[in-house]
Order: C-alpha cells, then structure tokens, then sequence
C-alpha cells in the first residue's frame, strides 16, 4: 500500500462532501485526511484527500469519483513535486522549570506559541506529516494534555495550475 | 391499445391523449424564451411537458399533492396512479427500456419515497434511465423528523447517478432538465429529484428553456481513433475472437451496426442476460447467452478465446464465474461510454471508452481497412470447434418423469406462437433463466428483466410500463408465482387504466431458484420455499386475476397448453393472468455452480460436457 494525495475539484454545492466520502466508504477505501476550502474560483472547491491504497483500486475509485457529476477535475499530486502541509495545534504542560525547554523545541521546529497559560502552552505548527509527528514526538514528555490536527492541504510546485481549464471555467 | 375504464376517464379532465408534443431538447438555442409567474407545481407540470413526458407512474400523498393538482389539468401528460410506489419505478423502468425515452415517476415524501428505492436500485444496476419526482416536507420542517420525513437524496446517493433536493420554484425548469439530461444520456440511470412542499407551493417565475449547469459531465461518445486501429488490427489477427457483447449495445441502439461488423468479421457472437434481443437468436453467428446459465458453447468460446471483444458489457461475476479462471488466455479490447468499467474486474489490453454505436461504426471501418489490406482472419479451425460443441450440446430440457407440465415447455410454446415481435418481461428465478433460455429474441427492446439487481417482482409492473410506452406491442410478463405475489397488485391499475398485458406466472409452488440450490447445495432440505400455491391453493391465482379485474385461465397439462396459449391471445380488453402449474422439480441448466469456474459447466445434474483433447 502506498500513499496517495488527490487534489479533487468540485463544485462548491450542498451535500458534495457527503459525495466523495460515501463514495470513498462504499468502495472499501480508508480516507487518511480529508481537507476542503475554497479556490480562487468561488464556485470551486478543492479537496485534498490523502489516502492509502494499491494503484490499481485507486484508479477504480478515481474513475467513480469522476463519475459524480459534481467533479470537475481530478489530479494526483506526486509528493516530490508539490508542497504538503499540515497545521497542528498542540496543548503541552509547562510548569515554570519545564517552560524554557519546551520553547527551546518550539524554535527548532519553526512552531508558535499561541495561548500561553501558567501551567501550559498552546503551540501551533505547520508542516509535512513527518515533521509534526516529530515535533509530537519531541513534545510528548513533557505531557500533551490536548492536541488537534487538520487534513493535508497540497499544491503543486512550479509555475502550472491545475485550476485552469474548460471545466473549470464553465463552473466559474 | 384498449380505453381505460369510463370511471378513470371519467376523473381525468382530458379523455383524449395526443400522442405527446414534439420532444424539444433542453438545450435547444434557438427556443423564444418564455417567462411567467406561476406556481412550483404548475413550474413542474409545465416541465414535465417542455420535456416529452408523456407518461408519469405515481401515487399521491401529502408533500407532492400540490403537484397533483396541475397534473389533473394536463393534456399531454398522462398520470398513471399505481397501487404501490414499487410499481411505478418498476414501470417507469419498463417504459425506458421498451421505448428508449426516460422513464418517469413520482411518490411522496417518506415512504412514498422509500417504496420507490428497490426500483431506483434496480434502474441504477440496469444502466436504466429514469426520473423519479418525490415530495419532500416542507423545507423549514426539514431535519426536525417531522411526519413522513425521510432523506432520500441521502437514501438514493448511492444507487442514483444523481439526485437533487429543489431549493426554490425558479430552479425547477433546470433541475428537470438536468435530471432528463442525466438519466438519458452518457451511461444512462436513474435520477432523483427530491421536491419540497413549500417549493411546489411557492410561486415563482417560469423561464423556459432552462440553461443546464453541468461543467463536470462530459460522457466520451467517440472513440479514440489509435485505440480502434489497434482493436481492428488484434481482431483480424485473432484465431479465436468472441464478440462479448452487453446491455450497452441496446442502449446505443447499435444492433444493426453489431450485426454488420459480426458478418464483416465472422466473429461468434455472445450476447449477456442484459444483452438479448441485441442480436438475432436464430443468427448461425450468435452461440446464445455466456454466465452461470448460458449455453455450454456460449461459456466454452469465451473460456477459449484468444480475444474478448467486449462492447458494453461489464465482466460481470455471473458471466465470468470465478474472474481468475475466466478466459484465461484471451486478450481482451473492453469498449465502454463509462470509463469506470473499464479495468473494473478485468483488465483491458485495449480500452476503448465511447458510445457502442459509434465504437462499433467506426471499428467496421478501421477492420474493412484492415481487409482492404489483405488482413484477413481465418476462423474456420475456431468454428468447427465452436459448431462441434454447440450440435453436442444445445439447450434442451426432459420432460418431468411425473408427467407434470414441463415450465420450459410452457416458455418455449408462448415464444413460438406469440413469436418474436412481443415484448417479453420475466420477474427473478427459474423463470427468468428459461425465458432467456427458451425464447428466441430476434429484436432489440423485446426482452425486460432485472439482470443486475435480480429484483423478485419486476415482471408485472414492467411489462404494464411497456405497455404503455408501445401500446401496440403485445406485452407478456413471464412470472414466478413467487415473484407474482411481489406485485400482482399493478394488475388493478392495468385493468382500470386499460393496460391488456398477458401475465404467463409459472406456478411450481415453490421459490423455484432457491429450492435448486437446496437440491444442489443443501442436501435437498427444502427450508422455506414452498408457497403453498400447489398444496393449498393459496392463493387460487384464477380467482386473484378475476378480483383483479383480469381475465384468469390455468393450464395443468401438456394437452392444454397451446390451447391457452392460444386464448390469451385473443383477449385483447382486459390483461389476462394464466396459471400454469408446472412440476417443482425441473432445474435450469447448464449451471456454472457460484463461485466456481466457467471450465466447471454442468450441462445438467452429474454431467460435465466433454471437450476433446485438441478442444483445449
């Protein structure tokens, strides 16, 4: 099994979302992250859905989400060529003898301090998934009391878009 | 076809139908558009009619009544009120595919709804178009499980190609244009469109013609011209090609293009469940149907080809049987309008995606090049062998030692005195499998069933949908007496609506399928499939036709049968329902067993065909 991140262009209507993960669930597929926004286009959403599968299945669901009249286009982000990033924000205790250590692996891991309590921290990160499991990692003896994590978000690198296109300019 | 009773013309504001306005397309620009105020059920009525709907099947209720009021005063749309919400998307099923237009039909919100979601299944296996309207509460009761709320469109997400909740009057000229659109086009299915009461109720203005809005449906009709050059030139090699060739083909209305290109290449042609009638049965090419209870040359050519050519068919696991062991050294060219089935169970060495009429023309075209060329194929080796098998083993039937009516019989003598012209619909069973079997279809649009859902039940509301779709066909339903009493109820609405369909339910008193495999695979024990309709009686399918409205025959014997036969056909003003009671213990063979492989055919009980050595 290996990982895949598909960028899905879909038309920004009610009930997609519903769409694309039912669909994922009745063919047998685990999604590992799913993240939606906006585009450029306000009619355009963009999912990233980061999943785990053999090639051969994943061209049966890609072809089936295809199928679903409300995707515009769908592309497969090969890792070496885009950027990936995920937003992580942790809580950790950090009681007054512990504080300095912990900012200490806040700077190394380029993260923010975003709420600062007397007896804990909230520190937010972006990142791949490896560097963000590292900086749990590094976190964790401290004492995590609370952590939360979005879905990949992806794009690829250079200067081409995968947002132009006939389709994409009929639903714009 | 016969008047509908004085009562039911009666409630209807208008007794004459035209025959239906000139179907105008969607997307048609040249159309003056037209704007009004009026209200969403006048809106849908009035789209109803802009789009060539001119049959709905439905049953009113509280959240689509307000539809039903403008309904009343249509003069081109015909309201056909059924007695069970099944019915009407089994007859919308049957009027789509007897005449090729979308289906329509129509419930209410909640269970209205829900009866409607085995036919929308069945249409979304069949690759059917079909539209289904329901009411919905009203939108601010949505979500507050207020009375006969259900969510449909979260029900039918996965058996519907695509459904709608309307959110105002103003998007229903377009939602419906898009849902005919949809359910007809590309690979067709069924489409819903889920109403909300305020929105029928709620004036608003009516533009017609919609602007459709659907910047992510393209259906690939045209073949990729590398790909056919590359199947024409597989094909004139080949030494043992088979034409695989599925419901798609009908779908494209492309029989007459398969019959040119069989001819050009001298290819054997089978044809799937969903496929007969595709290609004429007498046709010296055509080796019959492949799966789990085709002819053994049908199995056997497929099993030793060196080319699959597959034209809209899907691989299929009651073709294949088990997919490791299916053709194992041919080559396969998959040619499908959905992308998505190729490579699906069996991976293509050419995929070809587009529509099977234009595949087809344009394959005739790149193999008659291939020809010009001096490529020509010799398949005489391929066919000797083929004709050996096929004279070994055709299919036959014994008569049951008890002396009982033999349901082959039956099936066989209603398809040579009714003949090839009828259209023919089976429920699911015993007698679907003969029916495929033992009638010879020699026209497209003349065989219904429910091949890949296998729903009990369709047989009767479908054939009243092709009634009405081809009122001057003559429609028989070949039933079980299992599937019979899923949805005799539609024999009312035929009789009342003057629908003359003939209903042949072939009575062996058991869920004949079912009590197979028992005899088979459960060591004969025979746990819950006797109905009773022999040993009790129950129901006397005589007196249940007459209450019906029908007209009821029996037959208990050979003597009998063409006699019967005989006086069904005359009756021309009421739908007719013979009981024929057959013995419970004929089987349908061959038989490849579920699970096993093709190479394991069963001609019939014990007896595996023998192929010679160089067969092999």
């Amino acid at each position: 099994m290996t990982t895949h991140t598909l960028s899905v262009l879909v038309e920004n209507k009610p009930g997609i979302l519903a769409r694309v993960a039912g669909l994922f669930a009745r063919r047998g597929f685990n999604i590992d992250s799913l993240a939606v926004g906006e585009t450029e286009h306000p009619e355009v959403s963009r999912m990233t859905i980061v999943v785990n599968a053999e090639d051969s299945p994943l061209e049966q669901v890609t072809k089936q989400l295809n199928k679903l009249v409300h995707v515009l286009k769908i592309v497969e982000l090969d890792a070496t060529a885009s950027v990936q990033r995920e937003l992580l924000l942790i809580k950790v205790r950090a009681e007054r003898p512990m504080r300095s250590q912990v900012l200490e692996t806040v700077q190394l891991f380029r993260a923010r301090v975003v709420d600062v309590a007397p007896d804990a921290l909230t520190i937010e990160a972006t990142g791949t998934a490896e560097k963000l499991d590292a900086l749990i990692r590094d976190l964790e003896p401290y004492g995590i009391k609370e952590m939360v994590q979005s879905g990949a978000v992806a794009i690829g690198r250079g200067s081409r878009s995968i947002t132009t296109g006939p389709a994409l300019r009929a639903a714009s | 076809m016969t008047r509908p009773t004085p009562e039911v013309l009666a409630h209807r504001a208008h007794a004459a139908h035209p025959a239906g306005p000139a179907t105008p397309t969607p997307a048609a620009p040249k159309v003056a558009r037209t704007e009004e105020t009026l209200t969403g059920a006048q809106i849908l009525v009035r789209s109803l009619e802009a789009l060539g709907a001119d049959v709905v099947f439905g049953i009113p209720g509280g959240a689509i009544l307000p539809a039903y009021d403008p309904l009343y005063d249509s003069q081109n749309v015909r309201h056909i009120l059924v007695r069970h919400e099944q019915g009407a998307g089994h007859a919308a099923t049957g009027y789509a595919q007897a005449t090729g237009k979308v289906g329509v039909c129509m419930a209410t919100s909640g269970p209205g709804a829900t009866n409607l979601v085995t036919p929308i299944a069945d249409a979304y296996m069949d690759s059917v178009g079909i539209v289904a309207i329901t009411g919905q509460v009203s939108s601010a009761a949505i979500g507050t499980d207020a009375f006969q709320e259900a969510d449909i469109q979260g029900i039918t997400l996965p058996i519907t190609k695509h459904n709608y909740l309307v959110k105002t009057g103003e998007d229903i000229p377009r939602v419906l244009a898009e849902a005919f659109h949809l359910a007809g086009t590309g690979r067709p299915g069924p489409v819903l469109v889920d109403i909300p009461k305020d929105v029928l109720q709620n004036q608003a203005t009516f533009a017609w013609p919609p602007t459709l809005d659907l910047p992510g449906y393209h259906p690939t009709l045209h073949p990729h011209g590398k790909q056919i050059r590359e199947a024409a030139r597989m094909i004139v090699a080949a030494k043992r090609p088979v034409l695989y060739v599925g419901g798609g083909v009908l779908k494209a209305k492309a029989s007459e293009e398969l019959r040119r290109l069989a001819e050009l290449t001298g290819c054997p042609v089978v044809t799937t469940l969903m496929a007969l009638g595709a290609f004429p049965d007498s046709h010296e090419q055509h080796l019959g149907m492949p799966g789990m209870h085709g002819t053994v040359s049908a199995v056997y050519s497929l099993q030793k080809a060196d080319l699959l050519v597959c034209l809209g068919a899907r691989f299929d696991d009651r073709v294949t049987g088990k997919l490791s062991t299916f053709a194992p050294n041919a080559a396969i060219i998959h040619a499908d309008i959905d992308p998505a089935e190729i490579g699906k169970n069996r991976a293509a060495d050419v995929p070809i995606v587009g529509d099977a009429k234009f595949v087809i023309e344009e394959l005739i075209t790149a193999i008659t090049a291939e020809h010009a060329a001096g490529h020509t194929g010799d398949l005489a080796a391929w066919w000797t062998t083929l004709n050996d098998i096929r004279d070994r083993y055709p299919v036959g039937y014994e008569e049951p030692p008890d002396g009982t009516l033999s349901p082959q019989r039956v099936i066989q003598r209603i398809g040579q005195l009714v003949g090839p012209d009828a259209i023919y619909a089976a429920g699911v069973g015993q007698h679907q499998m003969w029916a495929s079997q033992f009638i010879s279809f020699e026209h497209p649009a003349t065989w219904l069933n429910s091949g890949g859902a296998g729903t009990m039940g369709y047989a009767v509301p479908a054939a009243m949908g092709a009634k009405v779709g081809q009122p001057d066909k003559v429609v028989w339903a070949i039933d079980g007496d299992g599937c019979f009493q899923m949805t005799n109820q539609e024999l009312a609405t035929c009789a009342l609506e003057g629908i003359p369909i003939k209903v042949a339910v072939i009575n062996n008193g058991n869920l004949g399928m079912v009590r197979q495999w028992q005899t088979l695979f459960y060591d004969q024990r025979y746990s819950n499939t006797d109905l009773g309709t022999h040993k009790h009686r129950i129901p006397d399918f005589v007196k249940l036709a007459e209450a019906l409205g029908c007209v009821g025959l029996r037959c208990e014997n050979a003597a009998d049968l063409d006699n019967t036969i005989e006086a069904a056909m005359q009756i021309n003003d009421r739908p007719v329902v013979i009981d024929f009671v057959v013995g419970k213990d004929a089987m349908v063979w061959p038989m490849v067993a579920a699970g096993t492989s093709n190479d394991e055919i069963m001609f019939a009980r014990g007896l595996r065909p023998t192929f010679e050595q160089d067969d092999i």
